[in-house]
């Protein structure tokens, strides 16, 4: 159906473009200014051209970091997914619980970010955290701010703990609309509870995964908050996502053409990957999966 | 195929129903044959769904009992009762291609490739989807997707009976001719029990070997579409039957006269003493404009639809409609109504009167 | 005071959604669009009310060309298939609201909506919520809402078809009054012939965008311009067959036939097309002139007072609507007979070249 077309319309959008030019494309256009000059200091700045692009391309500490970033992303997908699916099936559909629910899940969601950082930092020391003493108690050898390994686990299942909850209730959300008449349906045909799912439940529920995954992937890409307040990005570098060390480079060494240069590139790299996420989901979506 | 027997069966949606009104369905008792085609027909809210659901299992009667072929099947779930269904709006699986649609319900049960490959076939021949079969379901019309939901309905041969569900609802005008059509068809040849929920008396009729007439829960009429017709037991089936309905209106009802504001209509019957309201009860189609017979009538609009018209009238302060054949003239001068006596029905308190022969 | 189209047309992304139309409304008139799904009738609906503009011609209300303003400055209104009423809003409220919008004065508007209530019998239910309501009721308060605004040009779309068949007789029989109390410009589209009947008024039969024919709804109905008409303006569907003429004689296979008399006689020799009714068909000989075909039945529907048969002749597929209940024999032969009178023969493009007897004289 197309629309009257009315020029007057732009003025209403004008508010937006203003908010958004300084919200966004001012600093935007700052850091870009930052990527490509070179300072010591007093405000003095040198054209430096692509050079930082460069050294960043070359350091290994960028493409550490990046392989960190895709491995956390990657795998905080493949769990919290499946899971915030599976939670999504066994909620009751009406009446108190599925409110009660509803509630409990979105509680996650609603603690500031830090605090989420916070709460684990201390749920997971051994001395008096909650978590930590017990499994030392019961003789298993945990340590996020010693081990590698444990500082892994401690950032993803707080992300899990965190975030399952936003792709369980967009999924809850996707079930819902699915009228009763298909269940009916599939209970003549004799339809197995997997069947019901892949035939039924997925392909309504495509949709709003798609939207999912997006969300929590760009989320999941840019965080930085809850593992810096939980490890810092240690032990050594071990947990030294994309973010946190575009913040150190940033402020704590204070490199802020390199820093600049690596943010752009961040951005293009957020930027293509949802890019082809989209694609690709769109284009099952249309073949029908 | 089998008989579905319905045995005092009642249902209220409340935990402990006090009178009569808290019953969704009414106590009905009914046999729907084998092999016959059956319309469930009434406005909406009026038990039709319940009962539908009942016989399909996704709910359990308050009270009574349901058999298929004599086996007590009141309390067993859907899967188990082997019936078909076809939903107001049409059920596929998007995903899968018309032949494994089709498919479906045998895979399900585990027939061998061999045998499913064949009735697919055969299904797809009898709803006229041969050269679909690769297509996804996705992206087609409604209408072939409700047929794809009645040939996955059919293609199991142990099927006890096929449920519809105002299958019609989203389909064209001219498609519901061609769907209609086919599924009389269908009928004629297999032979499947069919139960057939409606709002639309024309579907109803056209389909139905019986047609089931509920009001407020209760069944009012079984009957075949000429019964309903000249023999409305329920001055509800009179006006819900027929477009316009049949025309009531309020009489005194003496021996073989009925008198209207103290003119008298003849009536083909004798009526002992009446209680209650008294009404006859004349169809449209058994009214006749006329220049000097009958009892005086104020003609307020004529309509001509074409096959017939309508003629919207004043009758002793009552609305009545009359309906005259395309060629049948309608002048100014014709303000007098008569009634064909041997179509007169008496009722009292809405149910109708058995006269005795005289 | 009038609405009219000219050479009005719609062209979306290269679909030709409305061909050039002309079309003249005249007020206080009831005129139906009938035609099947998509056939355009939204469409042209919404360059009426003009909540689309026209790719060429021009739109005049009353004598202006309107054909830019926007639907806000029109006065216009409009009733959909779906039941579009402000659910937070009690059905007082919502019969206000259009009035409320345009600041008439409170007492002004009571009295209004009063008004419109008692003609809709929503008087009982103005403090309720629209979803509180049946859907004939909602239906009846979008309609109330509509009428009040007292805008010179009504548009239904569709506004009977998610109600139940028997609710949908009602409100039929009063849109009409209604209509005639209000003295706008009424415009109602629908897919079903017999609705368009049963408002009477004037009909516009549409075809793939193209209105193909403006009238009188009986004449209309009576003598249909071409073959796509009659088949839109027919349920069930006309039933047609091949025909030839030589000389005097009009030749209708299995050897029957009938005299050209009339317009027949000044045709041309040559092949055409007949088309009848399926109430025209009769399976006995009631007129000296009835022709006979051998047919053979594959279905029967009965409604209680009439039979529906469905034919195979020659492989063609034939409807016939019979009077009474019929007690026939499924896929055995069957005779039916047909009176020349009831035929419209129309050219091999399709144009009607001579109407039936029956619908001239009448």
């Amino acid at each position: 159906m197309d629309k009257t077309v009315n020029h007057k319309a732009w003025f209403l959008v004008l508010p937006v473009l203003i908010l958004v030019a300084f919200s966004a494309v001012i600093p935007l256009m700052t850091v870009v200014n930052y990527s490509v000059q070179d300072t010591f200091g007093q405000n003095e700045f040198f054209w430096a051209g692509l050079e930082w692009f460069e050294e960043m391309l070359a350091s290994d500490r960028m493409w550490d970091a990046l392989g960190r970033q895709l491995m956390f992303s990657g795998i905080i997908l493949l769990i919290e997914v499946p899971l915030g699916i599976f939670v999504a099936l066994n909620m009751p559909k009406s009446g108190f619980w599925a409110s009660f629910c509803l509630v409990v899940m979105s509680l996650p969601l609603l603690i500031p970010w830090n605090v989420v950082g916070t709460i684990w930092q201390i749920f997971g020391r051994v001395d008096i955290g909650l978590l930590g003493y017990t499994l030392d108690l019961i003789g298993v050898d945990y340590n996020y701010t010693q081990d590698t390994f444990a500082a892994w686990v401690t950032i993803i299942v707080m992300d899990v703990w965190h975030w399952t909850s936003l792709v369980a209730l967009l999924a809850y959300a996707g079930l819902k609309s699915i009228p009763d008449a298909y269940y009916q349906a599939a209970k003549i045909d004799q339809a197995s509870r997997w069947k019901v799912f892949r035939f039924i439940e997925l392909p309504k529920m495509m949709g709003v995964l798609m939207i999912a995954v997006l969300l929590r992937f760009m989320d999941s890409f840019m965080i930085y908050t809850e593992p810096f307040v939980v490890t810092g990005g240690g032990p050594g570098n071990a947990t030294t996502l994309l973010s946190i060390d575009l913040v150190k480079m940033a402020l704590g060494q204070f490199d802020l053409g390199p820093a600049a240069a690596f943010s752009i590139m961040y951005f293009l790299v957020i930027l293509l990957i949802s890019w082809v996420f989209y694609t690709v989901m769109t284009n099952l979506d249309k073949k029908g999966m | 195929m089998a008989k579905i027997t319905l045995d005092n069966l009642a249902h209220s949606y409340l935990p402990n129903p006090k009178s009569e009104d808290d019953f969704a369905l009414k106590e009905l008792n009914h046999v729907w044959e084998d092999g016959a085609a059956y319309a469930l027909l009434g406005s909406s809210g009026c038990g039709k769904t319940t009962l539908l659901n009942i016989i399909s299992g996704l709910l359990q009667p308050s009270r009574g009992r349901i058999l298929f072929d004599d086996v007590d099947v009141t309390h067993a779930p859907t899967a188990q009762r082997s019936i078909a269904q076809v939903f107001q709006f049409p059920v596929v699986y998007d995903t899968m291609s018309v032949r494994d649609n089709l498919a479906f319900p045998l895979r399900n049960r585990g027939r061998d490739e061999k045998y499913v490959a064949e009735r697919v076939q055969e299904i797809a021949r009898m709803i006229g989807m041969e050269d679909m079969l690769n297509r996804k379901a996705r992206g087609l019309t409604a209408d072939a997707k409700q047929k794809i939901s009645l040939g996955r309905g059919m293609v199991r041969k142990d099927v006890n009976a096929l449920l519809f569900d105002e299958p019609l609802t989203v389909i064209d005008p001219h498609m519901k001719w061609e769907l209609r059509t086919q599924l009389k068809k269908l009928h004629h040849d297999f032979g499947h029990t069919m139960i057939y929920v409606t709002h639309d008396q024309t579907e109803a009729l056209t389909f139905a070997d019986k047609v089931v007439v509920m009001y407020e829960g209760r069944v009012v009429q079984i009957g075949t579409p000429d019964e309903l017709f000249e023999r409305p037991e329920h001055t509800f089936v009179g006006y819900f039957i027929g477009s316009p309905g049949m025309n009531v209106i309020p009489a005194k009802v003496e021996g073989r006269t009925a008198y209207i504001d103290g003119s008298s209509v003849e009536l083909a019957r004798g009526y002992g003493p009446l209680d209650g309201k008294v009404e006859i009860g004349v169809r449209p189609e058994f009214a006749r404009l006329s220049q000097s017979d009958g009892l005086p009538v104020k003609v307020r609009r004529v309509e001509d639809v074409g096959r017939h018209k309508i003629i919207r009238a004043n009758f002793f302060g009552h609305d009545i409609n009359i309906i005259a054949g395309e060629d049948d003239p309608v002048s100014a001068d014709m303000n007098r109504v008569t009634f064909d006596a041997k179509h007169v029905n008496v009722y009292a308190n809405d149910w109708r009167v058995e006269g005795e022969a005289a | 005071m009038t609405l009219e189209l000219k050479g009005v047309s719609k062209i979306v992304e290269g679909q030709v959604h409305i061909h050039p139309t002309d079309l003249t409304l005249e007020n206080g008139t009831m005129n139906v669009l009938l035609g099947p799904t998509s056939s355009g009738k939204t469409s042209i609906m919404r360059l009426m009310a003009g909540l689309d503009v026209p790719t060429a011609g021009q739109v005049i209300w009353h004598g202006e060309d309107v054909t830019g303003m926007r639907v806000q400055d029109r006065k216009v209104a409009m009733v959909y298939q779906q039941f579009i009423n402000y659910p937070s809003m009690s059905v007082y409220d919502n019969i206000a609201s259009p009035m409320r919008l345009l600041g008439v004065d409170k007492a002004e508007i009571d009295r209004r909506v009063r008004e419109a209530a008692e003609l809709m019998q929503l008087a009982p239910m103005l403090d309720r919520k629209p979803l509180e309501l049946s859907g004939g009721q909602q239906q009846r308060c979008a309609l109330a809402r509509a009428l009040v605004k007292n805008a010179g040009l009504v548009l239904l779309d569709e506004p009977l078809a998610n109600l139940d068949y028997k609710l949908r007789e009602e409100l039929r029989v009063e849109i009409p009054k209604i209509f005639e109390e209000s003295g706008s410009i009424f415009v109602y589209a629908t897919t079903e012939p017999e609705e368009a009947l049963l408002l009477g008024g004037n009909t516009a039969t549409l075809w793939e965008g193209r209105v193909t024919q403006f009238g009188p709804t009986p004449a209309v109905y009576r003598q249909p311009v071409d073959a796509t008409t009659a088949r839109v303006f027919s349920d069930p569907p006309m039933n047609f067959l091949q025909i030839s003429k030589t000389g005097s004689k009009i030749m209708f296979g299995d050897g029957q036939s009938a005299r050209a008399v009339g317009k027949l006689a000044e045709l041309s020799d040559g092949r055409y097309t007949a088309g009848f009714r399926p109430n025209h068909l009769e399976i006995g000989k009631h007129t000296d002139d009835a022709m006979e075909f051998k047919t053979t039945l594959s279905v029967t529907e009965l409604t209680g007072s009439e039979t529906f048969i469905h034919l195979d002749h020659h492989g063609e597929r034939w409807v016939g609507v019979i009077h009474g209940v019929n007690d026939l024999t499924i896929d055995a032969p069957l005779s039916v007979w047909l009176d020349p009178r009831h035929v419209y023969v129309f050219s091999e493009t399709g144009d009607l070249v001579a109407p039936a007897a029956y619908a001239v004289a009448a």
